[in-house]
Order: C-alpha cells, then sequence, then structure tokens
C-alpha cells in the first residue's frame, strides 16, 4: 500500500499536549493479567478497576489494563460480555445512555479523563471511534464526510481541508477508489468503502487513539480483508482498540488480545500468547470454540 | 388430484368483488374532489381575469373590482404566521426528540396534542384577548397570531416524528468526532431531517391558508389595501365568506373565483411538498 505519510509528518501534526505530560503517567499495573507481558513502554489508556453500570445492571466488573501506544489491542468475548461497553468508556460514548454510571479510573497519556472539567467533546476528538454499522451522513458528499469534523471544529482555510481530505483518504486506503468523485453522495459507495469513508472521517480530526466496535462484522469476506489491512498499516501511527466477534481477525489484525466473560477481564497478553497458551482454561475454551 | 377444481370459480368472484370494492371506495374518495374542482372552474374561472388579482371589492352596486388585497393579505398573514410558528415548533420538536427527559417529553407531547384538537376559533379567541383587546383595534399582527398559534403544535410534532426517523449511529458518529451536541443537531441531524421538516411546514400552511373562524376577530378583513401590519387586513377566506353571503351575482362569483384560487393556492404548497420530497442526495421514496 502506499502512503504519502511518514512518521515526522504526523509528528508535525497538531495534537494535545497530554501526549507530552505522559512522563507523570503511572507505570504499567503489576497485576498479572492486566499487563502485556514486554511492555515498558506509557500506555496510551491507563484503564483501573473499571466498573460500568447501567441502572442497576453492573455490565463491567473492576477491569483493569493497559493499552499500549502504537499497537492493536483486540478485544474479544461471547456477546453481551461487557466489550462494546468497555470500548465506549473510553471516550465517554456511554454517556448518551442517561442511566450509565462509571466507577474506576481511565487515563489517556496519563490524564483522567473521568476528572472534573474534562469534557465529554474534548475526550471524543481524541479518542475517535468506528462504528459496526457505517454511518457516513447521508445529506454529504464523499469529501465533507472526511473533513466534517474539521469544519464544524471550526477549521475554514480550504487548503488545509483539501489537504487533511487526501491524507486521510489515503490512510484509509480509499483515495485511489474516490479521488475522481469526491462530490458524489457517500452513500453511493459499497458497504466497504463506506465503513473505509468512516474510518477516513475518524482520522481527519486526527484522534490519538481509535476505536473500532466490530467494524467488519456488516462486510463480505474481500471488504473486511481490506479493513483488516488498514488497521495493520494504521497501527504504525495510531493507537487502535478493536472489539470483535472474529476470532480469526483478532489473531489477525492485533498484537495484544483481551478476552471479556460475563463483564470480567478474564485474560490479557500478548496475542500470540492468548491463541496459543492461554493461562485461563476459559480463555482456551473460548479461542479453541469449544463455548461462546 | 386436482388442486384446481372445487371451490375455484367461487373464490375468483369473492377476490373480484373485494377488488371492485376497493376500487369504488378510491374513487368514492377522488370523486369529491374532482367535483370541487370541477364546480370551481366551472363557476369561478370566468371571473378570473387582470382586475380580479390586481383590483380591490368595488362599492356594493358596482360592477368589477377583485381580491387583490386578499390574495395579497392572505400571503401576508401565512409568511407573518410562519415567522412565529415556524422557529417555536421546530426548536420544540427538536428538545423533544434530543434533549427531553421521557417524563417531560409524554407531558409536552400530550399538551401539543390536546393544542391540535382545540377549535380554531378558540385560537382566535386568545389572539383577541392578548392583541386586539390591549391594541383596541383589529391587526394584522393578531391574525397572524391566531394562524401561528394553529401551526405550533403541528410543526412541533411532524419535526419531532421526522428527527427521531434519524438514526441513532448518525448522532454517534457526530459525537465521536468531538462536535457538541447542539453543533451535531444544528449541522448534522437537522439537515438529514430537512426534507422531512420542510414537508411539514408546508403542509402546516397549507392548513392555516384556508381558515377563517381565528381571523373574523383578529385580522377582520379589509376592503382596501393595508399599509401596515397594525391594521386590520383582508384575507381570502373572509372575503370569500363575506361575498358568497352578500346579494349580488357578481360578488357570489368573485367568491366562486377566490374559492378557485385559495384552492390553487394550496395545491401549490402541496405540489411543493412533493419537489422538497427529493432532496439532494436522498431517493425520491
Amino acid at each position: 500500500m502506499n502512503f504519502a505519510m511518514t512518521p515526522e509528518e504526523t509528528k508535525t501534526a497538531p495534537r494535545s499536549p497530554a501526549e507530552n505530560a505522559g512522563t507523570s503517567a503511572p507505570q504499567p499495573q503489576t497485576k498479572p493479567a492486566a499487563t502485556p507481558a514486554a511492555s515498558t513502554a506509557v500506555p496510551a489508556l491507563s484503564v483501573k478497576n473499571l466498573s460500568v453500570f447501567f441502572g442497576k445492571h453492573q455490565v463491567l466488573k473492576s477491569v483493569s489494563l493497559n493499552v499500549e501506544a502504537r499497537a492493536v489491542t483486540a478485544i474479544i468475548g461471547p456477546s453481551g460480555c461487557g466489550k462494546s461497553t468497555f470500548l465506549r468508556s473510553l471516550n465517554r460514548m456511554h454517556e448518551l445512555v442517561s442511566t450509565s454510571r462509571v466507577e474506576g479510573d481511565i487515563r489517556l497519556f496519563g490524564e483522567d479523563i473521568y476528572s472534573r472539567g474534562v469534557e465529554p467533546v474534548i475526550v471524543r476528538r481524541r479518542v475517535g471511534m468506528v462504528f459496526q454499522k457505517s454511518n457516513p451522513f447521508p445529506t454529504m458528499s464523499i469529501g465533507e464526510n472526511v473533513v466534517v469534523g474539521l469544519r464544524l471544529n471550526g477549521v475554514r482555510n480550504r487548503a488545509l481541508l483539501a489537504e487533511q481530505m487526501e491524507k486521510s483518504l489515503r490512510m484509509a486506503a480509499l483515495w485511489d477508489e474516490v479521488k475522481d468523485r469526491l462530490n458524489a453522495p457517500a452513500i453511493s459507495l459499497s458497504g466497504g468503502q463506506q465503513q473505509r469513508l468512516c474510518i477516513a472521517r475518524a482520522l481527519a480530526v486526527q484522534p490519538e487513539v481509535l476505536l473500532m466496535d466490530e467494524p467488519a462484522s456488516a462486510l463480505d469476506p474481500l471488504a473486511t480483508s481490506k479493513i483488516e489491512d488498514l488497521i495493520r498499516e494504521l497501527r504504525k501511527d495510531y493507537t487502535i482498540v478493536i472489539v470483535t466477534h472474529n476470532m480469526q481477525q483478532a489473531a489477525r489484525a492485533s498484537d495484544y488480545t483481551a478476552f471479556f466473560y460475563m463483564g470480567e477481564l478474564v485474560e490479557f497478553g500478548p496475542t500470540a500468547q492468548i491463541f496459543t497458551s492461554p493461562k485461563q482454561k476459559r480463555t482456551e475454551d473460548y479461542v479453541t470454540g469449544r463455548f461462546g | 388430484m386436482n388442486v384446481t377444481s372445487g371451490n375455484h370459480k367461487f373464490r375468483k368472484a369473492k377476490s373480484l368483488a373485494m377488488n371492485g370494492l376497493c376500487i369504488a371506495c378510491a374513487v368514492l374518495v377522488i370523486l369529491p374532489l374532482g367535483m370541487i374542482l370541477f364546480y370551481l372552474v366551472q363557476k369561478g374561472a370566468s371571473s378570473l381575469n387582470r382586475a380580479f388579482f390586481t383590483g380591490i371589492p368595488k362599492p356594493a352596486g358596482m360592477p368589477g373590482g377583485g381580491m387583490g388585497n386578499a390574495i395579497l393579505g392572505t400571503l401576508e398573514l401565512v409568511a407573518l404566521a410562519s415567522c412565529i410558528g415556524v422557529p417555536i415548533g421546530i426548536l420544540g420538536g427538536v428538545y423533544l426528540s434530543e434533549y427531553g427527559g421521557e417524563r417531560m417529553n409524554t407531558w409536552i407531547r400530550f399538551w401539543a396534542d390536546v393544542l391540535n384538537g382545540v377549535p380554531s376559533i378558540v385560537w382566535g379567541m386568545v389572539a383577541y384577548t392578548l392583541v386586539v383587546l390591549p391594541m383596541k383595534h383589529f391587526s394584522a399582527w393578531a391574525g397572524a397570531l391566531a394562524l401561528a398559534f394553529i401551526m405550533i403544535p403541528l410543526v412541533l410534532r411532524t419535526t419531532e416524528e421526522v428527527l427521531v426517523l434519524v438514526p441513532r449511529s448518525y448522532r454517534e458518529a457526530a459525537l465521536a468526532l468531538g462536535l457538541p451536541q447542539w453543533k451535531a443537531i444544528v449541522r448534522i441531524i437537522l439537515p438529514t431531517a430537512m426534507r422531512g421538516i420542510i414537508t411539514g411546514v408546508l403542509l402546516a400552511m397549507g392548513r392555516i391558508a384556508g381558515e377563517t373562524a381565528p381571523l373574523l376577530f383578529t385580522a377582520f378583513g379589509n376592503t382596501n389595501w393595508s399599509h401596515h401590519l397594525g391594521e386590520p387586513i383582508a384575507a381570502l377566506p373572509l372575503q370569500i365568506f363575506s361575498y358568497a353571503t352578500a346579494p349580488a351575482d357578481d360578488w357570489n362569483r368573485q367568491a366562486w373565483a377566490g374559492a378557485l384560487v385559495l384552492v390553487a393556492m394550496t395545491f401549490c404548497l402541496s405540489l411543493s411538498v412533493r419537489l422538497f420530497s427529493a432532496g439532494r442526495f436522498q431517493k425520491n421514496t
């Protein structure tokens, strides 16, 4: 895949100061299940004792794990195990449900995203999200969809918008397919293209972390493999957390895997270890297809 | 075994009878509309001339004259009422769909539906009390306010209904880009629902354009051009009412022509509803 972006370019992109504040971040936890084996770098996301409730129902039970920066972390587990809730708590999207409540601590490069005075809007600008069902805005063209986040956040400079549009579409591996019809309606694209458009849209606002909630579950195998290639490429510049039902996908595309079961984090470690020599019986049963 | 035998013929007859019944009912629905249109054109078209659209009513007994002031008056009243009613209705609908809590919403919906059922003459009385009494004379403002009261619950409910149809995933996508909620609503959710909202607004305008009762003691009517909105203003329905009941053949004929124009105006509104239902990127469904 040809990418116009070099690591230097990403560094010049406007980022929040928190990235440099990483020195004050807590070191990886000592809990065996919570720490990726060989990780000593500052985690992009550090989750400690996270519990999420919807009304009286507890969906997540004291989950702790560290998400390594510039790596792909996959969340697997059977339906209803709290994968999506976990993902949504990372950019405070669960707050759209008015009965939700969160306990515990989530730090984004050392900064508490739940502390008083931190607006969810700011968190979401730094932690982007791609959803299960592709959802390009139907009233906008392909190009407008890509830069809508920048435009509505106050960027007026046309040259900058055009540059960011191309860069994001290239990163999402969609540029060559749409460069001649940027003004066509976004909903004229195929399902797989629409999903890559949504990825480009999320990348255009230059988030530090990208959350993906089963991004390929509604796509055919060919489109799925394109998305997986893309995830592997994006890992060079972004921290990615991906929820997936597809175990092969987790094995193929991720560096670390977390197995959730009934709201608990059962096991977390390098993907190869989770799939070949899991420490927990339940993990082994799940990844070998004995249940779930 | 012969599956086509037995009561096959009877079934076919039943099917035919039901089909015929449906067609008959459909015709029954369309027939009155056709008859009204035919009658209006037959009685009214002959009085449609340039003077009808540009002139004002002549004194009793004198031939000629027109309803130019009433046509303009109706346009003014509808425009003015929309200026008051549409923003309130749309913002209320946005509140219901995007912000309101369940209990609050149940009450607002209930009240909007009650308001929708209030007889239009009651709104005339409300506007009379609120505007005509303090100002001590009839005015276009009072008429527009009465019409706006009728519009608000209509626009509010249709706005809410079309906003609820916008998939949740668009709201999530907008918020996940780090947009504040108000911006997501104004720049993404409302444009997505825009053609539905415009349809609702146009239908509400068509509804109030033909209202007579609430104007009787608010806009009051005027046999002259009105030069500002503090004065009584002519309106087509009022003019039709007074001419249709007047003992003069010429006036009766003009009333028919006025009715024809009024129907044509609402027809144009419905037609533009059709046009608006083909949005920029959306297929006409």
